[in-house]
């Protein structure tokens, strides 16, 4: 594993880790350890085949780790002023902080699947093999996780047009 | 018109290109006239662009030092160093080699997958947990944080070593940039344990939890839990528990937590 490679990764493992996570001390964190195991586990690494599926398989595996210890739910509070600071604010239709609040709403397991897909380009079977899931599982936590997210942001965006029409 | 039904199945597929050309020509040809599915094709797109508009800004931050090292192999990538007696381990060196799982022995942070055990017997302690529990509790607090302020040192320390028991002082962590905001007493599993809260220039707090319950006689080396977004680093010495929590990295926490450490012991 050439660590030209690794760093190249770095900057798409961060985003995901913090889409996935939400916060940007627990992501870093997350992608911190996730490294310190990928170098422990170098041996196991297959030159040639897709450095960053197998940084995220390793992630994942931490992340189940992290969500069966026993945690606080708690964000600290000065991090989200912090968050984003330039960014666009929506797309043509979709509010983006009602996104970003939307997809917190959803189980972690689905919001995975979704990330991988939105910002990672993986195909349905990429996923299974880094999620280490079948695909029809990919396809329900995919299917469940849309529906839920259009849900949410359907009922946010209702209320809001009254006050316009008043 | 198609060959096979439209399931939901296909619309994600559709979206996602996963489709055959034939089953894609099928699947928008049914769009053109479902518009409640179609309209349902267009919210998954439209959540998949959002979702990459919102997180793009992060490819584009500086990458922290901390991960830019790790693209680097660390010296403990090399085979784990067997697992030695040491009668007497600095701290110091244990924090700046970021070997934060060390159990009295060689077992680094680094090596932690080999040395699952320790780790889960660590965890186990109330300790981490009461005082990661504390911080969460007291340090979003803006207006009243403490019972008693920094201000007040004198009659701060003078009172929790009368509750304690024990004369207990904060350690001053102005060389690291942490001043001391206060303190409180709160509740322990069998008594009166005290929490000392600091903060920096950019407002981070960081609470020292001390509780001088542990009877079983064990000193413990450094160890660290993580509740959540509270890393958590405490030691046993003698008849007192320390325990140092913060939304910090493991490694400035280290950093601190030798600090604290050094200062107890004069």
């Amino acid at each position: 594993m050439d660590s030209r490679a690794i760093l190249a990764e770095l900057p798409r493992l961060r985003r995901y880790a913090r889409a996935l996570v939400g916060s940007r001390e627990a992501a870093d964190d997350l992608v911190q350890d996730t490294l310190e195991r990928a170098w422990l586990r170098i041996s196991h690494w297959q030159p040639g085949s897709d450095l960053r599926a197998w940084l995220l398989a390793i992630m994942h595996n931490l992340r189940i780790d992290q969500i069966r210890r026993p945690t606080l739910a708690v964000t600290p509070i000065d991090e989200e002023a912090l968050e984003f600071p330039v960014r666009a604010t929506q797309t043509d239709r979709i509010e983006l902080g009602e996104l970003e609040g939307a997809l917190s709403c959803l189980p972690e397991e689905q919001r995975a699947v979704l990330l991988l897909v939105a910002l990672e380009d993986m195909s349905y079977a990429e996923i299974a093999a880094t999620l280490n899931i079948p695909a029809g599982t990919v396809m329900s936590r995919l299917a469940r996780g849309r529906e839920r997210l259009r849900r949410i942001l359907d009922a946010r965006s209702k209320p809001a047009q009254l006050r316009v029409v008043r | 018109m198609s060959l096979s039904p439209i399931s939901d199945s296909d619309l994600h597929a559709f979206v996602d290109g996963e489709l055959s050309e034939g089953r894609h020509a099928e699947i928008a040809a049914w769009l053109a006239e479902h518009p409640e599915d179609a309209s349902r094709v267009d919210a998954y797109r439209e959540q998949k662009q959002g979702l990459r508009l919102l997180f793009a800004p992060v490819l584009d931050e500086p990458l922290p030092d901390r991960l830019r090292a790790l693209a680097e192999p660390p010296p403990s990538a090399q085979p784990a160093p067997r697992p030695a007696v040491r009668s007497r381990w600095s701290l110091q060196r244990i924090a700046a080699s970021l070997a934060i799982g060390l159990l009295g022995g060689a077992a680094g942070w680094l090596a932690h997958d080999h040395y699952r055990p320790p780790m889960i017997a660590a965890y186990s302690s109330p300790l981490p947990h009461q005082a990661a529990i504390a911080h969460v509790v007291f340090s979003p607090d803006v207006k009243r944080p403490v019972e008693i302020t920094a201000e007040h040192e004198d009659q701060l320390v003078t009172w929790l070593s009368k509750r304690l028991g024990t004369p207990i002082r904060p350690p001053r962590l102005g060389a690291l940039g942490y001043e001391l905001i206060g303190g409180r007493l709160l509740p322990g599993s069998s008594g009166p344990v005290a929490q000392f809260m600091y903060h920096d220039a950019s407002g981070q707090r960081l609470t020292l939890y001390v509780s001088t319950e542990n009877t079983t006689n064990r000193d413990t080396a450094f160890r660290f839990a993580r509740e959540g977004p509270v890393n958590v680093f405490y030691w046993i010495d003698g008849q007192f528990g320390y325990a140092l929590s913060a939304g910090i990295s493991k490694n400035e926490l280290a950093r601190i937590a030798t600090a604290v450490y050094d200062q107890f012991q004069k």
